[in-house]
């Protein structure tokens, strides 16, 4: 089976204060760069597959290593998406 | 009476604390390894300041799936005593033996000064040789130390007198001016439903000898021997 | 066995590696007369750049005194190390990493501090205190010469991306930052200068060498995969920057701190073992570098085989094996039949290590890949035999005035208050609280005087009543002004900032910044540093054991001020009684001690052109640095340890840039507690001259009055003057110049300047700020 990849995308709840998304957004606006309303930051993970579980249970346990070890519940929010 | 220091691979305050209590608060101390179940029949367990993990997903996100984790669970709801320290705090919020998390500092870079904290509850173990009110200077040293919660936690914790301790100015006023980080209502440091767990972000290891600037953390470190003492 | 692999080396390839013809020729004799493989080219590269073989300095180095009786080790292993007493021994020495901060700031500065902390921790010492020296260009536009805004603007952002890497990495790995010094001048805009000083505590009969010994015994490779990182960053730092250089970027290392920190504990952790024999870090030129010299040092060979060497990437080929600098790797000797208690220990800290080759007899560093030899060089012609060149020199002069120009004669009189108030918001003098903030100055908990707190970082040694003081200086303006006394200052005025704590001054090491080698003028400027660092330090004696030379900062043709920085280590026999700069309380006779007699209306205008003041307030500089009598000076720095150490001394500060005026009020910062002082008028000099000049070898103390008299007899017994100048009193500062006020400000107004302008500065932005 060809190796599937999965990418995961981690980011603050909209309801907490992102400094660094607000600084970013600053800065960039004092540089001159238009049309911006809002930055938020996050972090990307890039998850190589071995390729030994199907598509299913791929998606089973992406979910789950977002949710449970990627993100802290209490602050952060996750989507994902895999690829063949 | 002894004292158990759990050590992660990134731990670097652990020798601060295990120095503190050997030598300045002079009782039994050992070391727990972070890959052991075995706490060793410790009576009060610390989880030190540093960078368990490298802090590289998040602090404390991966040091709670280790071994000793689970054995400081079980300990901590059967009523053992159990102090975070900075990283240590930031561990138990991730555990979720504390409510909440740490977030990047609001000024964005890592911050190592003494500040001033309000004694908020005298009614822990952790606090006990402490005056209601009172304002100690202890350094704090961190990166992720703004305190977050939603807001029905926040009033659980205010409502309960779990918030231990609170940034304040050396007079003892609670203003924004005196928040090093950016915490939700000044929070330095809070205890659990049962008050037997304490995480707070201020050092008080670094604050327990004169020739290093200041004996207030010392009192940290007297309650908790004087409330096993009680025991 | 195949024999070498044969290949074609053109003299374009040979003149890409930077080797000149001359230096090809000597390759092929030292392999015997035949052709160096590809990987044997880049080897011979890189142990052969500047960086690695000192090859422009080496012969003047050798003119620096590094012995006394303290001496465990000096120049030549991974740091030096002094004799501390009580069993205790220190590991310390001070290293650029210039080139790679300049390209990525982050990164450079944090490997910067990733490689000085390895170097420390290799010989068994772990690391308790890093200082760092950093030069950047100006952060503001001074006052009548415009600058670039993009030039501050990119100032702004190497100076935040140096700090936030040297905080990532050590407060990562748990090693308390004591400060230093930051400095800034337009040189620096287009070569930034990190130079990064750490220091160990070792057990005396514990230490150990980056040695290979015992034929047959293993090899081990421990930490970090080897990936493409900083291939050829050796000869990076080896060669001058154009336009081009911040292309260089996928060249840089990327550090990582939290795996450096594993490699400090199981290290140390295997040491207990005693199955290690040997251990050296792979810093610049990694696997090469660690190799052969640990080889050439043993007096044995190293043989490796490549297929073993943990690799992060894919089809990497033996050059680029030899070549990564992948930082956090180690490279170990352990003994035949005992590897296991040494593998053992690193997978408890989750580390790999890996077998790779053994010693072998003979001299040589082989390399083997698939079975077949793909080098195979004496490792003496990697090292002894480098090329080591006594390059020409040419008296050389700045490009200043030598006497104060007539118009500053002529200015109307100045407001003196209004002056000081601009020295201290002056960059060079400001404080740096914004800088040390950052750092983990507390962690390990020794820390008696922390940054912003002295003249010099203190700390305790646990379990012993004994402390170290260790400070970083160098005046640059003063080294292009004149090399040679501009050295001998930096060694003076470090050695007399340990001294204003109470410790005796033990050893040195010093890094040493320069432009060009090539250049004649560079190369005379050179000599002339090292000449000033061996006068001085032989007048104070103290050795220097060790430290670095980085050349080539230069960017388009214009090199830095020649920067030698010079970090001085000494010893507090009771570190509870260590001195502050700060007065502590009110109604304190405060005194000026100085070893020279102030110079004439000439000297101190020529002098003065030299000053900070010079600098921040008329944005000039002229003239020479202050004299200076080093046999003078050596007394002073007696006179204030006997007067420390009998008891005799409430605080102590050395008067340096800014002169006394800066002095007294920096003194009055910490507790709030103000001064009287009346000054004594010199010559006909300007009061600004008094307040403001630079004179070297003073220092000034407040002490119980009933203290004076013994003070002053140990001024004369060492011939030096202690001339009570006023007292502490109120909560401000008062000058006066023979009884006449030049100044009356508050200690919390000056404070205000003194503590806010470093921030205002960064979050100015230039062209907001015009």
């Amino acid at each position: 089976m060809a190796a599937m990849k999965a990418y995961v995308y981690v980011s603050l709840k909209r309801s907490v204060l992102d400094p660094q998304g607000k600084t970013i957004y600053s800065a960039l606006k004092k540089m001159g760069y238009k049309g911006l309303e809002e930055v938020r930051q996050g972090k990307y993970f890039d998850i190589t597959l071995d390729g030994g579980i199907s598509r299913a249970e791929a998606e089973t346990e992406i979910a789950r290593i977002a949710r449970e070890v990627l993100t802290n519940p209490v602050m952060e929010d996750f989507h994902y998406r895999l690829e063949d | 009476m002894k004292f158990g220091v759990i050590i992660f691979p990134g731990s670097n305050c652990d020798h601060d604390v295990y120095w503190t209590i050997q030598n300045v608060i002079k009782q039994p101390v050992t070391w727990l390894w972070h890959e052991s179940h075995d706490l060793e029949n410790c009576d009060v367990i610390i989880i030190p300041g540093g960078f368990a993990f490298g802090d590289y997903l998040r602090t404390g996100a991966i040091a709670k799936f280790s071994p000793v984790m689970e054995s400081v669970r079980k300990f901590a709801e059967s009523g053992g005593l159990l102090l975070g320290i900075c990283n240590g705090f930031q561990i138990l919020c991730e555990s979720g033996l504390l409510p909440g998390a740490l977030m990047r500092n609001v000024g964005l870079k890592y911050v190592c000064k003494p500040v001033q904290v309000r004694v908020e509850s005298t009614d822990t173990p952790f606090t006990n040789a402490c005056q209601e009110g009172q304002v100690l200077t202890i350094p704090i040293g961190h990166m992720e130390g703004s305190y977050f919660c939603d807001e029905s936690t926040l009033e659980e914790l205010i409502r309960n007198q779990r918030v231990v301790f609170r940034y304040a100015e050396p007079d003892g006023r609670i203003t924004p001016e005196a928040n090093p980080n950016g915490s939700l209502d000044n929070i330095a440091g809070i205890c659990s439903p049962g008050r037997n767990v304490l995480g707070m972000m201020p050092h008080p290891e670094r604050a327990t000898e004169p020739e290093l600037g200041g004996t207030d953390g010392s009192k940290i470190f007297e309650s908790l021997v004087s409330a096993m003492a009680e025991k | 066995m195949e024999t070498v692999v044969a290949s074609v080396i053109t003299p374009e390839l040979v003149h890409e590696h930077d080797l000149t013809p001359e230096e090809y020729e000597k390759v092929k004799q030292l392999l015997g007369g035949r052709e160096p493989t590809l990987t044997e080219l880049g080897i011979f590269s890189v142990m052969w750049s500047e960086h690695c073989s000192y090859k422009s300095s080496r012969v003047h180095l050798r003119r620096l005194p590094t012995y006394s009786r303290r001496v465990v080790q000096g120049p030549g292993e991974n740091a030096g190390i002094i004799d501390i007493g009580e069993g205790w021994a220190c590991a310390f020495k001070i290293e650029s990493h210039n080139h790679p901060s300049f390209i990525e700031p982050f990164q450079g500065a944090a490997t910067g501090v990733g490689g000085i902390l390895r170097d420390i921790f290799t010989m068994g010492a772990r690391p308790v205190a890093v200082m760092d020296s950093l030069r950047f260009g100006p952060l503001q536009a001074a006052s009548g010469r415009p600058r670039n805004p993009s030039e501050i603007r990119k100032n702004h952002a190497l100076l935040e991306g140096v700090v936030s890497g040297i905080a990532s990495y050590g407060n990562c790995f748990g090693v308390p930052n004591l400060g230093g010094e930051t400095k800034f001048e337009p040189c620096y805009s287009g070569n930034p200068l990190v130079n990064v000083f750490a220091l160990g505590l070792v057990r005396r009969d514990q230490i150990f060498y980056a040695r290979a010994a015992g034929e047959g015994n293993p090899v081990l490779y421990v930490g970090a995969k080897t990936g493409r990182d900083g291939i050829h960053g050796a000869t990076m730092a080896s060669a001058e920057f154009g336009e081009g250089s911040e292309a260089k970027r996928p060249n840089v290392q990327v550090g990582d701190p939290f795996l450096e920190k594993l490699l400090l504990e199981a290290c140390l952790e295997a040491m207990q073992t005693g199955a290690v024999v040997g251990i050296q870090d792979m810093g610049a030129a990694g696997l090469t570098c660690s190799t052969c010299e640990m080889g050439a040092r043993g007096g044995v060979g190293i043989e490796i085989e490549l297929d073993r060497v943990p690799q992060r990437e894919t089809g990497m080929s033996p050059y680029e094996i030899m070549l990564s600098e992948s930082q956090e790797r180690m490279l170990l000797v352990a003994q035949k039949g005992r590897e296991q208690e040494v593998f053992r220990i690193f997978e408890k800290w989750g580390l790999d290590a890996v077998e790779i080759g053994r010693v072998t007899s003979g001299g040589n560093l082989r390399v083997l890949e698939h079975g077949r030899i793909v080098s195979d060089i004496p490792n003496r012609a990697l090292t002894d035999d480098a090329p080591a060149y006594r390059r020409p020199m040419k008296r050389w002069e700045p490009a200043v005035p030598r006497e104060m120009p007539s118009a500053i004669q002529r200015n109307p009189k100045p407001d003196l208050a209004d002056d000081l108030e601009r020295l201290l918001a002056s960059s060079n003098i400001a404080s740096k609280r914004w800088i040390w903030q950052q750092y983990d100055h507390m962690v390990q908990t020794n820390t008696v005087a922390a940054p912003g707190a002295g003249d010099a970082g203190v700390i305790r040694i646990k379990g012993s009543s004994r402390g170290l003081a260790m400070a970083l200086d160098g005046n640059s303006r003063w080294c292009y002004l004149d090399p040679q006394l501009g050295a001998m200052h930096a060694v003076v005025e470090a050695a007399r900032n340990v001294a204003c704590t109470g410790a005796t001054p033990v050893g040195a090491t010093n890094c040493l910044n320069f432009g060009n080698p090539q250049r004649p003028e560079i190369m005379w400027q050179f000599s002339q540093v090292v000449d000033g660092i061996s006068r001085a330090c032989e007048e104070l004696d103290i050795p220097i054991t060790g430290g670095n030379v980085s050349f080539y900062n230069e960017t388009l043709g214009e090199a830095i001020y020649p920067t030698p920085v010079l970090g001085v280590v000494g010893i507090l026999d009771d570190v509870r009684r260590a001195v502050f700069p700060h007065f502590r309380e009110p109604g304190r006779t405060v005194v000026l001690l100085r070893a020279s007699e102030p110079g004439d209306l000439t000297d101190a205008q020529s002098e003065f052109g030299s000053s900070e003041y010079a600098k921040a307030v008329l944005g000039e500089l002229w003239g020479f640095p202050p004299a200076l009598e080093l046999e003078r000076e050596a007394a002073l720095e007696k006179a204030i340890l006997a007067m420390i150490h009998s008891g005799l001394v409430d605080s102590a500060h050395d008067c340096s840039e800014g002169g006394i005026a800066v002095t007294l009020a920096e003194s009055t910062f910490a507790k709030g507690v103000g001064a009287e002082v009346d000054l004594r008028s010199e010559e006909q000099l300007a009061p600004e001259f008094i307040l403001f000049g630079e004179d070297a070898s003073r220092i000034v103390i407040s002490c119980e009055h009933a203290n004076l008299p013994r003070i002053q007899a140990v001024a004369r017994k060492y011939g030096i003057s202690a001339e009570q100048i006023g007292e502490t009193a109120g909560q401000r500062l008062e000058i006066k110049l023979d009884h006449r006020r030049l100044v009356s400000s508050s200690v919390r107004a000056l404070r205000e300047c003194y503590e806010s302008a470093f921030e205002a500065a960064l979050r100015t932005d230039p062209e907001g700020a015009r």
